[in-house]
């Protein structure tokens, strides 16, 4: 078992470099052999999730273990969290993968489509893998740089703007990170995430490690796109291909950003309170300002995009929660529900985010235009994307029995047990516009009167396309049953513990 | 200390380019100005004074070495900044093509 | 694009074959002295760039070169990975191990699967500079038409 982990990352870089040798000869070998990688890390994801329980493995590259107690090469890490996000980061990306197989017919050069695809996941496999900054930097490279590419796939005007603001955005947060990584390892003289830890844990100045902090912050927030340093987002997801979007927002934003900054923040960095301050009240407000941002939008993607920058918020905001719990230190409870909702929501997020953008995908694969105004009337020509998208709409604002409503009613409960009432309320409250403006999604796009284009000439999308939407709709629906005490316990709990003991990281991890 | 300073101004400059100019080739050149003051710094954080080059040579007993992670760190940050610099390079280049204009002001697509 | 005058036409081919060597010389030296895979292959790209330039890129196919070139890269990222994945087969059976024998330090045959593993990521940084350069030529083409 131990010997898989390395596949991660090694499978998807071989199939990308394959899709491109041997894509333009072969005619279909990307089409055939992408979704067979995706398949492979997929079982394999589930397989060690299975096996791996509430214990930690710790891979040491190229067999360079600690020397005294010092690591000494680049460690791979998989333990309760990083196998929950692996998961989810396969998962997504097999079905997103499967919808391109009809969507991306109508673009050309399909193969390097493909192969950047298999790139983007290895990066993504490998930063929730790593245990090494420096490592941890290399792969989030592989995955942005990727993005950028993807992105602007489409070479019309707008897409290659909106790319190159990312990439001017990406490679100033890149940078930001880069300083601090050199200035932890200045302090600290070394890499390892549990060994800084160890370092820290016997003492260290304040003022220095909260600078180091506020860059990374600053950084991880501008690849996850936390409201100050959100310009990018609307349009870099929004002009992507929409399988893309569904990746880019209910993956990546959570891998490279929130993942990396909670995985951080939680087993690397002490806790301290002005740090905790500012997650909350950065969470906070892109929950709130995002969230007013998406009611005024006319274009479909631009709506979800501003909504995911909103649903991301409540995942800051409930991280942020949850160290403040934890500092306070006699409330306990509290902070398990906390940063328990704070996963939960995460998990949830990608699925009902990624189901919406592929909803979106599909309206604009059968009309070519996503302006809400344009559409109308369609839940009778589209009956599998109408019902699928307003399952999602109906998950995302909160509604029950959907996933949706049980994260962010322990979230809310959460903030009421903390006493954080200011904070429950704007939970509440944004919750309600969230329900504002799909409403007007599902109207305009769905049970409008039709303006003006023949709706007897829309035919539903292929089967690949509606088949990935239907599967996601129902995983809408069989994530509520996280919300079961006894299917909790087997699957949040080990990525619960992780965080919650924060020590548990570094001593497993040394192996001390 | 001086020398970190100067690398913070080398920084300094790199982000004031990329705020003032409107062109996107000056633009990318800001970018790479940031990144190398940065690269700078890293590789002033492994400097030991006096320090020999980080090679054993079998023939010389123990000797003071500067520290070579930090160069290892800056060949790698070297490597993906050649990518990210060649990615926006394409992306200007496809945009020239679009406006026949380099100039940002007239791209206005996505405005708000 | 358009070569350049006789004078440069006739010294770049002595100068390039000098530089390319010289790239060779540091990837195969990689494990001993500063330079290494990328350094080398950047050099080696140097060199076949001052090919180019000098001699015009009319006299090329330049579509069937990008995709030689991108291919030779691809093939040698793979060889890396490959390399990589073999160490799951030898030794203590770890990604990454060095599994062949280290020899004397300070000799050209030396330090295990390194100078593979630098001999390939040479090839690959040299492939891929070269595809950047010839993909930006091809822009220039392009446009200019």
């Amino acid at each position: 078992m131990d010997a898989l982990i390395p596949l991660f990352v090694a499978i998807p870089l071989i199939s990308a470099f394959l899709i491109v040798i041997l894509g333009k000869l072969v005619k279909g070998f990307h089409r055939f052999l992408a979704p067979l990688t995706l398949l492979v890390l997929l079982i394999l994801a589930v397989y060690e999730f299975t096996g791996l329980g509430k214990i930690s493995i710790t891979y040491a590259m190229g067999g360079w273990t600690s020397e005294g107690g010092v690591p000494v090469g680049i460690y791979l890490v998989l333990d309760g969290f990083s196998v929950l996000m692996l998961c989810i980061i396969n998962l997504i990306g097999l079905i997103a993968l499967f919808y391109s197989l009809s969507y991306i017919t109508k673009y050309t050069a399909e193969s390097n489509y493909f192969a950047l695809f298999c790139l983007i996941i290895a990066g993504m496999n490998g930063v929730v893998l790593s245990g090494d900054l420096f490592n941890l930097f290399v792969f989030l490279e592989v995955s942005v740089i990727s993005s950028y590419a993807l992105v602007a796939f489409g070479v019309g005007k707008t897409e290659l703007e909106a790319s190159f603001k990312y990439q001017v955005l990406g490679g100033l947060a890149s940078m930001l990170i880069l300083l601090a990584i050199g200035l932890i390892y200045w302090k600290t003289k070394t890499l390892n995430i549990a060994d800084v830890r160890n370092v820290l844990d016997a003492g260290y100045s304040k003022p220095f490690y909260l600078f180091v902090q506020v860059l990374l912050i600053a950084g991880f927030g501008l690849k996850a796109a936390i409201i100050p340093f959100h310009a990018w987002l609307p349009d870099a997801h929004s002009s992507a291909p929409s399988p893309i979007s569904a990746m880019l927002s209910g993956v990546l934003i959570k891998a490279v950003g929130i993942y990396v900054l909670i995985r951080l923040f939680f087993n690397m960095f002490v806790f301290s309170y002005e740090i905790a301050l500012v997650l909350t009240s950065l969470g906070a407000i892109s929950m709130v300002v995002g969230s007013l941002l998406a009611i005024k939008q006319w274009d479909l993607k631009r709506l979800l995009a501003y909504s995911s920058i909103s649903q991301v918020g409540y995942v800051v905001m409930a991280f942020g929660m949850g160290i403040l719990l934890l500092l306070r230190g006699n409330n306990e409870a509290a902070a398990v529900l906390a940063i328990g909702g704070a996963i939960y929501h995460m998990i949830n997020h990608a699925v009902f985010k990624g189901l919406l953008f592929l909803n979106a995908g599909a309206i604009e694969h059968r009309l070519n235009t996503r302006n809400l105004k344009e559409m109308g009337g369609l839940s009778k020509a589209m009956p599998v994307t109408s019902t699928t998208s307003f399952m999602a709409s109906m998950s995302i604002s909160g509604i029950p029995p959907f996933n949706g409503f049980f994260s962010k009613l322990i979230i809310v409960i959460a903030a009421i047990n903390g006493r954080f009432y200011l904070l429950a309320t704007l939970a509440v409250v944004v919750s309600i516009i969230t329900l504002a403006y799909f409403l007007k999604f599902q109207r305009f796009a769905f049970f409008n009167k039709s303006t003006g284009k023949a709706l007897d000439k829309i035919k539903e999308v292929p089967f690949a396309m509606s088949f990935s939407m239907i599967f996601l709709a129902v995983l809408c629906l069989a994530l509520s049953l996280l919300a079961l005490p006894s299917v909790r316990d087997s699957i949040l709990s080990p990525a619960i513990d992780v965080l919650m003991q924060s020590d548990l990281y570094f001593t497993s991890t040394l192996g001390l | 200390m001086t020398v970190y300073i100067l690398c913070f101004v080398l920084f300094l400059v790199g982000l004031y380019g990329l705020i003032t100019r409107r062109n996107l080739i000056k633009i990318a050149i800001s970018l790479s100005i940031m990144e190398f003051s940065i690269f700078l710094m890293l590789v002033l954080i492994g400097y030991i004074d006096n320090g020999l080059m980080p090679i054993v040579d079998p023939g010389l007993s123990a000797q003071v070495y500067v520290d070579p992670l930090p160069q290892a760190m800056v060949l790698t940050a070297i490597v993906i900044g050649l990518a990210t610099t060649a990615m926006l390079m394409a992306i200007a280049i496809r945009l020239y093509r679009k406006y026949k204009t380099f100039d940002i002001r007239e791209m206005k697509n996505l405005r708000g | 694009m358009e070569g350049m005058s006789t004078i440069v036409k006739r010294v770049t081919p002595l100068l390039a074959g000098l530089i390319f060597l010289y790239g060779i010389y540091i990837i195969l030296h990689g494990h001993l002295t500063p330079g290494g895979g990328f350094a080398g292959g950047a050099i080696i790209a140097g060199a076949f760039i001052l090919l180019i330039l000098a001699f015009g890129s009319s006299a090329l196919n330049l579509k069937k070169e990008v995709a030689g070139s991108s291919n030779t890269e691809s093939i040698a990222l793979l060889m890396v990975v490959v390399l990589a994945l073999m160490a799951l087969l030898f030794g203590t059976k770890v990604f990454f191990f060095n599994y062949l024998p280290k020899g004397e330090p300070g000799e050209l045959l030396s330090a295990g699967v390194i100078p593979l593993y630098n001999i390939f990521i040479g090839i690959e940084v040299a492939g891929a500079i070269l595809t950047i350069f010839l993909a930006l030529v091809i822009f220039k083409e392009e446009s200019s038409k």
